[in-house]
C-alpha cells in the first residue's frame, strides 16, 4: 500500500510542533499522531517517516497504529469533512433518511472523497449528543435535529463561502 | 463564610452575553442594594443553564426558579416579587419544559441526583464552585482522618459497584490493587464512553470534572498510586478541555501534585485522548492505547490489578464510579447504601434516548422499574404510540419487550432477563420499530468495531451480519434462525473480551422475545413494522390522492406516473423505496404495504 506524500516543509513543521508539545516517547505516539492528523488533515507517508525517526519506533508499528484508529486517515481528505453519526439513537429517529440524503447530494460513498476534492464523507461513532439526533458534523460545526430536506441547504453553506 | 438566603445565577454564555447578561447582572446588583437585600441575595455568573434562546437566562436557588425573556427594565419587578414578596414572578418564569437544556432537565420526582448533582448548576471551569458544594471535603477527610484501609472499608460498606457496566465491587478491585506487589501503581479512569446513545459520562466530565478528579485522588490514596490517567475518547473534545482546566486548577490549589493538603501523599493526573476505537473502552485495550499501541485487548488474567499499564498494578474504574466516591467518603457509606436495592446500592445515571417523550440524562436509585423509568421519568412514548421494546446496556445489551416493564433496574435483574446494565444507555423503541432491523443494526456496529484480534468475534460477527442482511433483504431461509443461535452461542463462549462475548446479545434477546418477527420475515417475506425496504412497497390510495403531482415531481427514479388531478400510481419495479413521496405528500395518500 502506498501513502501519499505532501510538501516536506509543511510536514516537518507539523511533526516538530507535535513532538515538541508531547515529547519524543512511544507513549506519546497517539497524541502526536492526533495533532499531526489534525494539522495536515491526514497522515502522509513522509509524516510517518519523520515520526518514526524522531520517536525511534519502527514504521511497521506506526502504520499498524495509524490504520487501527478511526480518526487517523492515511488518505488525503476533502476540503470539508462531513461526519455522519451512525449510532442507534440517531438511527431510530430518522438517521437513515438523512444518510440517504447525504449520499444523494454528495454523490460519494462512505469513506470517499469527491473528485473535485471538496467533500469527504465519513461515518462516526456516537458523538454523545443523542438528545438532538440525527446529528451530522461538517468540519467543526455540529448540526442536530437534522431532517433529510435540510441537507441541501446545510451543504450549500460550505460551497457558497468557498471556505 | 457569609451566608445568603438566595443565590441568583446569571448565564454568561456568549448567547446570553449578546443579549445583555452583564447589564442584567449590574441592574440586579443595583436593585438589590436599593431594596436593602444585598446581604441576603448573592448574584453570580454561571455557564449555560438553558437553551439561551431567551437570554439572559437566570436561575434562582434554592427554589430552582428559571427566569428568562426579561429586559433590564423588568429587573426591579422581579426583585420585588421574588425577593421582597417571596413569590415567583410568573411572567418571566420559564416553564420547566422550555427551561431544560436538551440533555439534562430538572429532576423528576422519582430521580435522585448524586453523580449529576452539580451538572448544570456550577461552573465547571471554576474550582471554587465545586468547593462551595462541599467539593474536596471527601479528599480532606480521607487524607487526614482515615487510613487507606479505612477508605477501602468505607467504599466496601457503601456497596458501590463498577458503573462501567460489569458491576464488580469497586472496593474489592482497590483491595486487589493495594495488595499487589510493587511501589509503582496507576489509577486509570475509563472515560472512553463509546456506547451509542450513552453520554452520561460526557456530561459529568463537562459539568462536574472535579468530582471525577477527587474520586481518583481518593482511589490513588487507597491503593498507593502516585500517577493517574484519564483516558477520554476523542469524540469528546470539550470534555478533554474541561478536564485539563480542572486538573490545572486542582494542581494550583494543592489537591494534585506533591504533598497533597500538606500530607506526605503525592499524586498527579494526566488526560489521554483516544483516537476513535470503540474497543478501547475494554480495560486492557485502553491500557495498550495509553502505551501508544493498537488498542487491542489481551486475555485476563493477569488482571490489571496485578499487571496493568506498563505491566504495573493498575486500577481501572469508570467515570461514574469515581464520581460517586467523594460523596461516599463525605456522607458516609450508610447514607449511600440507603439508596437502591439489596445488591445494587446507590444510584445510576442513564441516557434515555429513542422514541421517548423526554430524552436526556436521568439518575435514578437502583430498583426502580423499567416502567417507571420509561413512563414516569421519560414521560412515555413519543407521539403516544405503543411501547415495543427497551434496549439496555448498549450494543452488547439486549432488547426487552413489554412483559419485562416491571423488572427492577439492577445488575442482577437485567442480566437474568437476558440483557445487561452496561454503562447506562437506554434506547426506547415504539411499535413501528423492526426488531430484526435493530438486531442487524447493532451487529453492523459490533462487526465494524471488532478489533480483529480473535477469530470468533472477527469472523463470527461477520457471518451473523450476513444472515441478518439476507433476512432483512427478503432472502431469509429455513434454518437461518437455528444457525444464528449456534453462532451466537459460540461467539459468546469463545471470544477474548467483552466486546465479542457481548456481541451476540442483541440477536439472542430479539430471538428470544421477538422470534415471530424473524419467522414472518423468513417465511412470509414480510416486515410487520414496515421498515425493511426489500419487504415493503409504497402505494397511493386512489380515493385520497388529489393528483397534485408533488410526489411525481419529487420521485428520484420517476416511478410515479399520473395525470394532473388524477390519482397517481407507483411502479413497484422502478421504486427504490426511499420514502420521499410519503414525506412530501400533503394528503397522507401514500401508504406502506
Amino acid at each position: 500500500m502506498t501513502i501519499a506524500t505532501i510538501d516536506g516543509k509543511v510536514v516537518l513543521e507539523a511533526v516538530n510542533k507535535a513532538v515538541e508539545e508531547h515529547g519524543a516517547t512511544i507513549d506519546e505516539l497517539i497524541p502526536i499522531l492526533n495533532d499531526v492528523n489534525r494539522t495536515l488533515g491526514y497522515l502522509p507517508a513522509n509524516a510517518l517517516d519523520e515520526i518514526s525517526r524522531r520517536l525511534r519506533v519502527p514504521k511497521s508499528q506506526l502504520f499498524s497504529v495509524s490504520s487501527f484508529y478511526r480518526m487517523f486517515s492515511t488518505k488525503p481528505r476533502g476540503k470539508h469533512v462531513v461526519q455522519f453519526c451512525e449510532s442507534a439513537p440517531c438511527h431510530v429517529v430518522g438517521g437513515r433518511q438523512v444518510w440517504a440524503s447525504l449520499l444523494d447530494h454528495l454523490k460519494i460513498g462512505p469513506g470517499e472523497t469527491s473528485p473535485d476534492g471538496n467533500w469527504t464523507l465519513i461515518t462516526t461513532s456516537c458523538l454523545g449528543v443523542c438528545g438532538v439526533g440525527p446529528v451530522i458534523i461538517i468540519d467543526d460545526d455540529i448540526y442536530g435535529n437534522v431532517a433529510p430536506d435540510q441537507i441541501a441547504e446545510i451543504l450549500a453553506r460550505y460551497s457558497e463561502t468557498g471556505e | 463564610m457569609k451566608y445568603y438566603r438566595s443565590h441568583v445565577l446569571v448565564c454568561v454564555d456568549p448567547d446570553c452575553l449578546r443579549k445583555g447578561a452583564h447589564e442584567a447582572l449590574d441592574a440586579f446588583q443595583d436593585e438589590l442594594v436599593a431594596q436593602g437585600l444585598i446581604d441576603e441575595v448573592q448574584v453570580l455568573e454561571t455557564s449555560r443553564i438553558g437553551a439561551c434562546s431567551q437570554g439572559p437566562e437566570m436561575m434562582v436557588y434554592p427554589e430552582g426558579v428559571h427566569y428568562a425573556g426579561y429586559t433590564v427594565d423588568d429587573i426591579p419587578f422581579i426583585v420585588e416579587e421574588h425577593f421582597l414578596k417571596g413569590r415567583v414572578a410568573k411572567k418571566f418564569e420559564l416553564a420547566a419544559e422550555k427551561a431544560i437544556d436538551e440533555e439534562l432537565s430538572a429532576p423528576t420526582p422519582k430521580e435522585v441526583r448524586v453523580v449529576l448533582r452539580n451538572c448544570g448548576r456550577i461552573d465547571p471551569e471554576n474550582i471554587e464552585d465545586y468547593i462551595a458544594e462541599d467539593g474536596y471535603m471527601g479528599l480532606a477527610k480521607a487524607l487526614t482522618e482515615m487510613t487507606p484501609e479505612q477508605v477501602i472499608d468505607e467504599v466496601l460498606a457503601s456497596g458501590l459497584r463498577g458503573r462501567g457496566g460489569a458491576g464488580f465491587p469497586t472496593a474489592k478491585k482497590w483491595q486487589f490493587c493495594r495488595a499487589s506487589a510493587g511501589t509503582e501503581k496507576y489509577v486509570i479512569c475509563n472515560a472512553d464512553e463509546g456506547d451509542p446513545g450513552a453520554f452520561m459520562n460526557r456530561r459529568v466530565l463537562e459539568g462536574d470534572p472535579h468530582a471525577v478528579i477527587e474520586g481518583m485522588i481518593i482511589a490513588a490514596y487507597a491503593i498507593g498510586a502516585s500517577q493517574g490517567y484519564i483516558y477520554c475518547r476523542a469524540e469528546y473534545p470539550i470534555a478533554v478541555q474541561t478536564l485539563n482546566i480542572a486538573i490545572e486548577q486542582a494542581r494550583a490549589m494543592g489537591f494534585l501534585g506533591q504533598n497533597i493538603l500538606g500530607t506526605d501523599f503525592s499524586f498527579d493526573l494526566e488526560v489521554r485522548m483516544g483516537a476513535g476505537a470503540f474497543v478501547c473502552g475494554e480495560e486492557t485495550a485502553l491500557m495498550a492505547s495509553i502505551e501508544g499501541k493498537r488498542g487491542e485487548p489481551r486475555p485476563r488474567p493477569p488482571f490489571p490489578a496485578v499487571s496493568g499499564l506498563w505491566a504495573k498494578p493498575s486500577n481501572v474504574n469508570n467515570v461514574e464510579t469515581y464520581a460517586n466516591v467523594p460523596q461516599i467518603i463525605t456522607n458516609g457509606a450508610a447514607w449511600y447504601a440507603g439508596f437502591g436495592t439489596e445488591k445494587s446500592k446507590g444510584t445510576k445515571t442513564f441516557a434515555l434516548a429513542g422514541d421517548v417523550k423526554h430524552t436526556g440524562l436521568i439518575e435514578v436509585p437502583f430498583g426502580l422499574s423499567l416502567r417507571e423509568v420509561v413512563f414516569d421519568v421519560g414521560g412515555g412514548i413519543k407521539d403516544d404510540k405503543g411501547f415495543k421494546a427497551i434496549q439496555t446496556g448498549g450494543p452488547m445489551g439486549g432488547c426487552l419487550p413489554e412483559a419485562y416493564l416491571d423488572l427492577p433496574v439492577d445488575y442482577e435483574s437485567l442480566t437474568a432477563a437476558g440483557s445487561m446494565m452496561g454503562s447506562g444507555g437506554l434506547v426506547v423503541m415504539d411499535d413501528e420499530t423492526c426488531m430484526v432491523d435493530i438486531a442487524r443494526f447493532f451487529m453492523e456496529f459490533t462487526q465494524e468495531e471488532s478489533c480483529g484480534k480473535c477469530t470468533p468475534c472477527r469472523v463470527g460477527t461477520k457471518r451473523i451480519l450476513e444472515i441478518l442482511d439476507r433476512i432483512c433483504g427478503g432472502e431469509g431461509r429455513e434454518g437461518d434462525i437455528e444457525m444464528l443461535e449456534t453462532l451466537c452461542e459460540q461467539i459468546k463462549q469463545d471470544s477474548l473480551c467483552g466486546l465479542g462475548q457481548g456481541a451476540p446479545t442483541p440477536v439472542v434477546s430479539t430471538l428470544k422475545h421477538f422470534r415471530e418477527e424473524y419467522e414472518i420475515h423468513i417465511r412470509e417475506k414480510r416486515c410487520p413494522a414496515k421498515v425493511c425496504k426489500a419487504l415493503i412497497r409504497y402505494e397511493i390510495l386512489p380515493d385520497v390522492c388529489t393528483g397534485c403531482t408533488v410526489c411525481a415531481r419529487n420521485c428520484p427514479t420517476g416511478a410515479i406516473t399520473g395525470e394532473r388531478r388524477q390519482a397517481h400510481v407507483i411502479d413497484v419495479d422502478t421504486c427504490v423505496r426511499c420514502g420521499i413521496c410519503m414525506q412530501v405528500c400533503n394528503f397522507n395518500a401514500i401508504v406502506i404495504r
